[in-house]
């Protein structure tokens, strides 16, 4: 199981089913020996995508390249591929053994090396006990390491996943989540995966595509998705809770303003989103016994040092990213919200605020400091962590320190 | 199915709707099984006894009558016929049948559709209708009482290619691009993939196909002329000859040419009722 990986190479690639475009203008690379995950909601295009890579659709338009060679007029049995299905798709019939040989049994490998080939696999999934036994005899978890084999076997030089974990339970999702990264990590060869689970797409993979109604709306490592979503769609789709967001319109000074917040400067934008995220909230609580923030609204007089949060920060989604190192003294300056819900989950706590201008936001807060839902609170944001998105959708940046928060927020 | 939930829920005319029921399947039993009943029973008469006004039993049984009958006529010959028959119509009918089935569920081709839809049509023109056709057509061949003859316009069952396409598109659309990814071809997936998971339709088919065969008597009657062609069926109609009838004879011969169907059937239910279940339509 030594051969070179190849690489993905997509073209304008574009399907069209009657009127509905599925798959849109797609412009793709993926390495070699690369585990690129395609994540999007259902209905995004990303599994027709997986099935054009496949050779299972065939492009409407564009070019699909493998391995330096232009596959569009080449079979899916000779593209070198090898494919693991959400219904893991084993041939009822026939047992595992014969599940896991079929694709050799095809290009004529003989019994002997079909037989060291499906043992060597079924080896590493420890398959060995089952290899006599149907796909109907199996747990879910079993047919999907048979699945798994039964691409393995072929030592393709790409392997394509279509939501292989979906149909699995919570624990046994994680655990195969391991196992595929292991196996990505022991055989080096090239990986599409496709998921509609960010958790899973940004815990899984080297880079993310991030797709919407058939076009790729982003490309990147997991934390460049998370950290610098290239547009509204991608922030508010990854991260979960979801990203807090307040829509933004320009002021009679033509200032960008929304809530309690105004911004310095001209926009040259009518109107804005301004997103944040959950653990980019610090909260204070007037109620702490440690000292708070006395004035609330108002910015602390220059060169007062400011007051220790009651709640630190704790750091995001422990399955996405390695925590941002953590950030002294909080941007001024806060908000006053009230803490409507409170999610207690053990490793953190999720507040839901009445936010600003009523807009429902979380924070997340570490569970040391117990809040109760009633509280008043400070909230203060990360501005150099938020992001500002225009009209289009598209992220233009991080949205600067507001000039002064309005009093009557 | 209704009656399965009915009963569940307990209503209060169950128990009364018990009673009833098996009154009702009672009595169809016996309207179903009273003409085979009263075969049996005249197979066993003498010629005479038939005759005699309000007998249905016979006064003593005529076991001879068995022996009697299958030795008038070489019957021997007709069976094996019959077999030969009925075995080539089911590996034709199954050839063909899954074949076309499957090209009309999975394989992509211009105007797939309509004509399924002109195959489908034809179910609707009564067979009386197409033997003279056929008769015309084999007989240009120069095949009249002739195997070729017997068999060729008994090899393609629309019923058939009905069926096994319905069930072709209930195998799973992911199995079968699994198979692809593991470069199989059409035929091979067909083959090692798609016919083996469709072994309950084809074993129905095969089943209805064989029955059809074996019960078919209009056929056979047009095409073949000599006893060394004639089927079972054909061989029974010839106790009724012109200037005599040997109703025990007859019977008798048809006894003996029901039992192999009985004994499929006892088998076979299953695949009967899943026959039946599948499309509704027999």
């Amino acid at each position: 199981m030594t051969k070179a990986p190849r690489d993905v190479v997509l073209k304008g690639v574009e399907k069209r089913f009657g009127d509905v475009t599925a798959v849109d203008a797609v412009d793709l690379e993926v390495r070699a020996g690369e585990l690129l995950v395609l994540v999007g909601p259902s209905g995004c295009g990303k599994s027709t995508l997986l099935r054009l890579i496949a050779g299972l659709e065939e492009a409407t338009a564009g070019e699909v390249w493998i391995g330096g060679r232009a596959v569009d007029d080449v079979a899916p049995g000779d593209r070198d591929v090898a494919m693991v299905f959400q219904s893991y798709a084993l041939y009822p019939h026939m047992t595992v053994a014969r599940n896991l040989g079929f694709g050799l049994r095809v290009r004529g490998v003989g019994r002997d090396e079909v037989a060291e080939q499906v043992g060597r696999a079924a080896e590493v999934l420890g398959l060995g006990e089952l290899l006599d036994r149907r796909p109907g005899q199996l747990s879910g978890g079993q047919q999907q390491r048979v699945a798994l084999g039964r691409a393995m076997v072929r030592d393709p030089g790409v392997f394509l996943f279509d939501e292989p974990l979906s149909n699995l339970d919570a624990g046994l999702r994680l655990r195969t989540r391991d196992e595929i990264a292991a196996l990505h990590r022991r055989l080096g060869t090239t990986m599409i995966f496709v998921t509609h689970d960010q958790v899973e797409a940004l815990s899984l993979g080297q880079r993310v595509a991030v797709m919407d109604r058939g076009r790729i709306q982003q490309v990147g490592t997991p934390r460049e998705i998370y950290r610098r979503p290239g547009n509204l769609f991608v922030a508010g789709f990854v991260g979960s809770p979801p990203i807090n967001q307040l829509p933004l319109a320009r002021d009679r000074q033509d200032r960008l303003a929304g809530g309690p917040f105004v911004f310095p400067g001209e926009s040259p934008h009518p109107t804005a989103t301004l997103a944040v995220r959950p653990e980019d909230l610090t909260i204070t609580t007037t109620s702490s016994p440690t000292p708070t923030h006395p004035h609330g609204t108002s910015e602390p007089p220059p060169g007062t040092p400011t007051h220790p949060p009651a709640y630190t920060r704790i750091p995001p989604d422990p399955t996405a990213l390695p925590p941002a190192p953590p950030r002294t003294p909080p941007d001024p300056p806060p908000f006053p919200a009230t803490v409507l819900r409170v999610e207690s989950l053990g490793a953190e706590q999720r507040l839901h605020l009445d936010g600003p201008a009523g807009a429902a936001w979380i924070a997340r807060t570490s569970p040391a400091h117990p809040v109760t839902a009633g509280d008043p609170v400070q909230v203060s944001v990360a501005w150099d962590r938020t992001h500002l998105f225009g009209p289009d959708g598209r992220r233009t940046g991080t949205a600067p320190t507001p000039a002064a928060t309005s009093d009557h927020a | 199915m209704r009656d399965v939930r009915r009963r569940a829920g307990g209503g209060p005319s169950a128990g009364l709707g018990k009673g009833a029921r098996a009154l009702l399947l009672a009595a169809a039993c016996l309207a179903m099984a009273a003409p085979f009943l009263w075969m049996a029973a005249t197979s066993l008469m003498g010629q005479l006894e038939v005759f005699s006004s309000g007998r249905l039993l016979p006064e003593t049984a005529l076991w001879s009558n068995y022996p009697d009958a299958l030795t008038a006529q070489p019957f021997a010959r007709y069976f094996l016929n019959s077999l030969l028959f009925a075995a080539v119509v089911v590996a034709g009918q199954v050839a063909t049948a899954t074949t076309a089935g499957y090209a009309f569920a999975r394989l992509e081709f211009p105007g797939r559709d309509r004509v399924f839809m002109l195959f489908l049509a034809t179910m609707m023109v009564p067979v009386v209708i197409v033997l003279i056709p056929r008769f015309l057509m084999i007989d240009a061949l120069g095949w009249i009482d002739s195997y070729q003859g017997l068999v060729s316009t008994e090899l393609v069952s629309v019923w058939g290619i009905f069926l096994m396409r319905q069930y072709f598109r209930t195998v799973p659309r992911e199995l079968e691009d699994a198979a692809r990814v593991d470069g199989a071809g059409p035929l091979r997936i067909f083959w090692n993939v798609a016919l083996p998971l469709a072994k309950p339709a084809v074993a129905t088919l095969a089943l209805f196909a064989f029955i059809d065969a074996w019960k078919n008597f209009l056929w056979p009657l047009l095409v073949t002329r000599s006893m060394e062609m004639r089927v079972v069926e054909v061989g029974i109609a010839a106790f009724h000859s012109t200037y005599e009838i040997n109703w025990p004879y007859q019977m008798a011969a048809g006894v003996v040419a029901v039992l192999p169907i009985a004994l499929l059937f006892l088998f076979t239910q299953r695949y009967f009722v899943r026959g039946i279940q599948l499309e509704g339509i027999r």
